[in-house]
């Protein structure tokens, strides 16, 4: 493992990045060490948020500089991190993989090596947990997939894919929330909602919660898209 | 509560304050201003707190009337205003009152003007904000017919207070400092950034602006397939095709694309006012002399106070001087030539 790095990020917060490189090790350690600066309560710390290998702290400039909070960090750092014993949940979530949900199935599953049909039960079977929220409102990123499926984002920018489209690349899935362009490959549809903004609940997800895919047909997915609820068909059950 | 009608509107009216901090870790960027500045300016003028919620205009104002006499200010781009056939001027204090029409129209310089009325538009918080958030389905763009609640102006006497203004629209150099992935581009990828004209394409929004320039497309070697971060406002992303963006207030939370460094706050709103064309250079600074550019909020506001000043009208600007009383008694009528 290496070092974590300590990096500026804006004038008014730093970056511990655990690895240059996605692993569930270094993922792992961002989330336990996110939990760990926010119950630390160092003096001008405005705000904690973890992304998939990294941890941003931000601070008060007024209340605090730089150079206090590196050194702060780097002390939190040096001690072990606590267990997580975070209550896990699994989300079974129906997706469909037909030619008028997937455009870029054939094209994804080619750079990584297998057919549509490996490629569909790759990411059926794949155990994936959400390693970090973010991009947009409640937006998972869904780790980790096969190493083959270790696959560039696209030069060129997608626009408009419609919301609950499951996108890949370098080893993840996305389920998309935002009305943005991405350089993904839209691999499959779904008919769940992220974020719920009118909810009590607006986030669907916590980093943690477990995800299982489940293909369902076109005609089934057009039907949860046009009467089914935020939840798009998927099933929540709460792990030991 | 009193209320300010919209009568009429262009595309880009959202009601928008400072924004909502303390959300990244759920993927919810603090959103607010495009030109955070602007609504600094807007509190010092009218002496409210700065995030007061105020309407943000892109391009384009639209007819506005309030049933209740108030004080307002148009900050941040120049718009093309009047009030009963006279000409508002940009960062001055005016009285809008009950009934009468006040309009805004398009943008003479700049992108993002701010019309703000002394009570602060008070309509529902969610999550601690009134900013609309368009990328996050938080609150919508703004329509003919909507009627905002105001808070209640306690003075409604406008001593014409004037802020004189920093030009921040035409573009010029950018004060940028490194980020987490500035490492991630080879020196010689750096210097080429930094001696490059860049314009201010046609594309741009609340989320990020696009640079266009001529030359080789700047080198993302192994930039497609990096982790994703986190992103602040002002970080300048590479995308796939070597195209910059520079993210503002709406800006995703976390981003694949390498970022080659971010422009400090105290230049952002150059970037968010440049109209298309606009152009820029980026000089790299130390990151100590970034931080020494971070003023708090606090310090801001004093600052912009202190520098408000009591505006002395010039003759011409006054439409309807013919019915000032400008001496006792009569004048030879000829008296205001040559002012």
């Amino acid at each position: 493992m290496d070092e974590p790095e300590i990096l500026p990020s804006g004038t008014d917060g730093i970056l511990v990045r655990f690895a240059r490189r996605l692993s569930d090790d270094a993922n792992a350690q961002a989330l336990a060490f996110k939990d760990r600066v926010a119950a630390a309560g160092v003096e001008g710390v405005t705000e904690v948020a973890s992304s998939l290998v990294s941890v941003r702290v931000g601070f008060d400039p007024e209340r605090t500089t730089r150079e206090k909070i590196t050194s702060s960090v780097r002390s939190l750092l040096s001690e072990k991190s606590p267990l997580d014993t975070a209550e896990k949940r699994l989300w079974r979530i129906p997706v469909a993989f037909g030619p008028d949900h997937a455009p870029q199935l054939a094209e994804a599953a080619e750079l990584a090596g297998v057919s549509s049909d490996v490629a569909i039960r790759e990411i059926c079977d794949a155990r994936l947990r959400v390693i970090a929220i973010g991009f947009a409102p409640g937006q998972p990123y869904l780790g980790m997939l096969p190493e083959h499926w270790n696959i560039a984002r696209q030069t060129e920018l997608t626009e408009g894919l419609p919301r609950g489209a499951l996108i890949t690349a370098v080893q993840q899935l996305i389920l998309w929330a935002a009305d943005a362009p991405t350089g993904w490959r839209h691999i499959g549809q779904t008919a769940f909602e992220v974020y719920r903004p009118d909810a009590d609940a607006p986030f669907a997800f916590s980093p943690g919660d477990k995800v299982r895919f489940e293909a369902v047909s076109d005609s089934t997915m057009n039907d949860l898209l046009a009467n089914s609820g935020p939840d798009g068909g998927a099933t929540l059950e709460v792990l030991d | 509560m009193p209320n300010l009608s919209i009568i009429d509107a262009g595309p880009g009216l959202t009601v928008q304050d400072l924004g909502r901090p303390g959300w990244k870790a759920c993927g919810l960027s603090t959103g607010g201003a495009a030109d955070r500045l602007a609504l600094f300016e807007a509190a010092a003028l009218l002496g409210t707190s700065a995030d007061a919620a105020v309407i943000e205009m892109m391009g384009y104002g639209g007819n506005f009337r309030a049933d209740d006499d108030t004080r307002f200010v148009v900050t941040g781009a120049e718009m093309a205003a009047s009030l009963g056939g006279e000409a508002v001027l940009p960062n001055t204090v005016y009285v809008l009152p009950a009934g009468e029409m006040l309009t805004i129209r398009g943008a003479k310089k700049g992108v993002y003007g701010y019309l703000a009325v002394a009570g602060g538009i008070q309509t529902e918080p969610v999550m601690d904000s009134r900013a609309t958030h368009l990328t996050a389905a938080i609150g919508r763009r703004l329509q003919g017919g909507d009627v905002l609640p105001i808070g209640a102006d306690q003075s409604k006497v406008a001593p014409f207070t004037h802020l004189q203004t920093e030009d921040r629209f035409s573009g010029g150099v950018i004060r940028v400092m490194a980020g987490p992935q500035t490492d991630f581009f080879a020196r010689a990828t750096i210097e080429q950034f930094a001696n490059t004209d860049f314009l201010r394409s046609q594309r741009g929004n609340r989320q990020g602006v696009r640079l266009s320039y001529e030359g080789d497309a700047f080198a993302v070697d192994g930039g497609l397939n990096l982790v994703s971060d986190l992103i602040v406002p002002g970080d300048i992303q590479i995308a796939g095709s070597g195209v910059p963006y520079i993210l503002l207030a709406e800006c995703q939370t976390i981003g694949g694309y390498p970022r080659i460094g971010s422009v400090i706050p105290e230049d952002l709103p150059r970037i968010a006012q440049a109209t298309t064309g606009t152009h820029f250079r980026f000089r790299f600074i130390d990151i100590a002399d970034a931080d020494a550019t971070a003023i708090s909020d606090t310090v801001l506001l004093r600052r912009l106070s202190a520098a408000c000043k009591p505006r002395i009208r010039d003759p011409h600007d006054i439409a309807d001087l013919a019915s000032y009383q400008l001496i006792s008694g009569t004048t030879a009528g000829d008296d205001l030539e040559g002012v």
